[in-house]
């Protein structure tokens, strides 16, 4: 089993009196690639600077290898930064901007110069020695800005939302890129992101979070498929959030319709939040399903068409590659275990937003 | 038609500029090159030489360097700790230091000769804490305090801005590759600051360069700057139109090669090769 590396513990964190971190506890492992998740506002790069040493906590304790590293400045720290807008020195060449780091380190030339090469190849822009940031394209200097923190070989490294300015076939590229490079380097990726296919694509390991709460940390499948909470299911991918009341074990009510599923413990009668994923939901002959609805609209997303389809005074969002027309009748069947049933939130805290 | 209407706007601002600085700068050259019975002459212009004038144009060019050098000095760090505050408050203590040149200069100055004079507010101030007098008035001393005084904003504004510019994260970056104070203020801040400290330069060089007035009023007759012959040329008894002519000219086209001569290193200092 991987030992901790980083550990948070007890974080506490607020701006006036605005809190962006309560009592937040993380831990992470060596040598995996974990992404902080969530909208804009929900603490995550508070997280990351925390981490890098550019923001003190108010309270709790950062720990590197069990060491209390809550009061080393940046400097002290054997992690380095991507930021967000790459932070290139202007001034300098590509060549003078990556070996910055090794420099002030006092590290021979013939060192440097052999490292600037290597972390030039690895990032595919060799012989860029000499050209000026403004010269390169907005992919180029975030390359150069990861060179620039690689050199140094980190233990860890912390990206800030690298590839927000970046277009889409771009980003794309990038995130096997960045995979390519965790494996190679074989440290500890920290990235921070609100685009959850970007964190689906490329993590080990997501922590979701939302209003300075963790919400859920797990594996891309776990968060995709077993969402533990509304928040969740809302923020990763498209889902269909109805308020249902579970009857008994493997049984659920929603609107007024019995569904058979495969969760069991939430007791009886017992007030739940029920997700259906769109493209869980399978369109039948009307008569053939568990339900009956009638097509509101459709539009065609490319993979798949998106529709909208009124049951029951609720309308599901469906995800099929076969078009049923807008305001005929349609029947809807859901396999009982892609039916993901969660505990409503209990207290204010984690009260949860839907965004429509 | 729409191209002719934008550039008629530019108009009131072609006749004023023709009025009253092509065609003063016009009769200057004309008056240069010309004795007072007409015919054409290279002594006013080569009259810069003389000793009589050499001697107040490196005063002069003494006494702007080192009121550059001064304003330099104390806008640099004052710029840094101002462009730490967040916005709302900076703006504000901007506002304070920017505050005296909207008052008149010559009130300013004149300001400086109640402070500066030997029964002046300094001297009777250091009267009370008991310390011995200090007689500034009618020194070059005294005359580069005003003139530092007078022209610190137009230093501290570029700088001000150029580093106001400077993203936070890349002052983190630098600290995040190992960087600590000295290493980020010599190596990031000055370097991107460059464009600022050059522009405040010139604004503060130049003027002060041609200064005459606070000469007058803090240095008496004591400090004589080119300046100073410039204006008595036109304006005293024996005025010489065409010899003070010949003066600006020369002072012009001295500053014009110092620009050059500047504009040409600031060149290669802002690109790289500050390592």
């Amino acid at each position: 089993m991987a030992n901790k590396l980083i550990e948070l513990v007890g974080i506490k964190k607020s701006f006036g009196n605005k809190t962006i971190l309560d009592e937040m506890d993380l831990f992470m492992n060596e040598n995996r690639f974990l992404t902080l998740l969530g909208p804009s506002g929900c603490g995550k790069t508070t997280t990351l600077r925390i981490i890098g040493g550019f923001e003190m906590p108010d309270c709790g304790k950062v720990l590197f290898e069990g060491r209390d590293i809550t009061n080393t400045p940046p400097n002290g720290r054997p992690f380095n930064t991507v930021f967000q807008k790459y932070a290139l020195f202007t001034h300098m060449n590509i060549e003078e901007n990556i070996s910055f780091g090794l420099k002030i380190k006092n590290k021979p030339k013939n060192y440097i110069k052999d490292k600037v090469k290597y972390a030039l190849k690895l990032v595919n822009l060799d012989g860029f020695e000499k050209r000026m940031p403004d010269s390169l394209s907005g992919g180029q200097q975030q390359r150069i800005a990861i060179a620039r923190a690689i050199v140094n070989e980190p233990r860890v490294l912390l990206l800030d939302e690298p590839l927000g300015a970046l277009d889409l076939k771009l980003r794309q590229d990038m995130q096997y890129e960045l995979i390519r490079l965790k494996n190679e380097l074989g440290i500890t990726f920290i990235y921070v992101t609100h685009d959850q296919e970007e964190a689906l694509t490329m993590s080990d390991t997501i922590v979701v979070m939302n209003k300075g709460y963790i919400q859920q940390i797990g594996t891309p499948e776990d968060i995709y498929n077993e969402p533990q909470n509304a928040f969740v299911a809302d923020f990763i991918g498209d889902s269909n959030i109805i308020n249902g009341v579970m009857l008994e074990d493997r049984l659920v009510e929603i609107l007024g319709t019995k569904f058979k599923c495969v969760d069991e413990g939430f007791g009886n009668n017992t007030p739940v939040d029920v997700v259906v994923r769109p493209e869980d939901i399978v369109l039948t002959k009307p008569g053939k399903g568990i339900i009956d609805g009638r097509v509101v609209s459709a539009i065609f997303k490319g993979v798949h068409y998106e529709m909208e389809v009124e049951a029951c005074g609720f309308e599901w969002l469906v995800h099929s590659t076969v078009l049923v027309e807008p305001g005929t009748k349609a029947g809807m069947w859901i396999d009982p275990f892609n039916i993901q049933i969660m505990n409503k939130p209990e207290s204010e805290d984690e009260e949860i937003f839907i965004e429509e | 038609m729409k191209k002719l209407g934008s550039r008629l706007l530019a108009g009131p601002y072609i006749i004023w500029i023709v009025l009253f600085t092509v065609i003063p700068l016009c009769l200057i050259v004309y008056n240069a090159f010309t004795n007072s019975d007409g015919s054409f002459t290279l002594g006013n212009v080569l009259a810069v030489t003389d000793y009589v004038n050499a001697k107040p144009l490196f005063l002069s060019l003494n006494m702007s360097l080192i009121v550059t050098l001064v304003c330099f000095l104390l806008s640099f760090p004052l710029a840094l700790v101002l462009s730490r505050y967040s916005s709302n408050k900076n703006s504000i203590i901007v506002m304070i230091f920017i505050l005296p040149m909207w008052m008149n200069f010559m009130l300013r100055t004149l300001a400086w000769r109640l402070i500066l004079l030997n029964n002046g507010f300094l001297n009777k101030g250091l009267g009370i804490l008991g310390f011995n007098p200090v007689y500034l008035m009618n020194t070059k001393a005294a005359v580069i305090l005003g003139t530092a005084y007078d022209y610190f904003p137009f230093m501290l504004l570029p700088i001000y801005n150029a580093l106001v510019k400077i993203d936070k994260d890349i002052i983190n970056a630098a600290k995040d590759l190992g960087a600590t104070g000295f290493i980020i203020l010599k190596r990031i801040m000055l370097p991107l600051s460059l464009p600022g400290i050059a522009s405040g330069i010139i604004m503060v060089f130049v003027p002060s360069m041609s200064e005459f007035v606070i000469a007058d009023m803090l240095g008496g007759n004591k400090v004589y700057l080119i300046g100073n012959v410039i204006e008595q040329a036109f304006n005293s008894g024996y005025a010489d139109v065409h010899l003070g002519s010949g003066l600006s000219l020369s002072l012009m086209f001295l500053i014009i090669i110092s620009m050059v001569i500047y504009k040409f290193f600031d060149k290669g200092e802002g690109g790289h090769g500050l390592w």
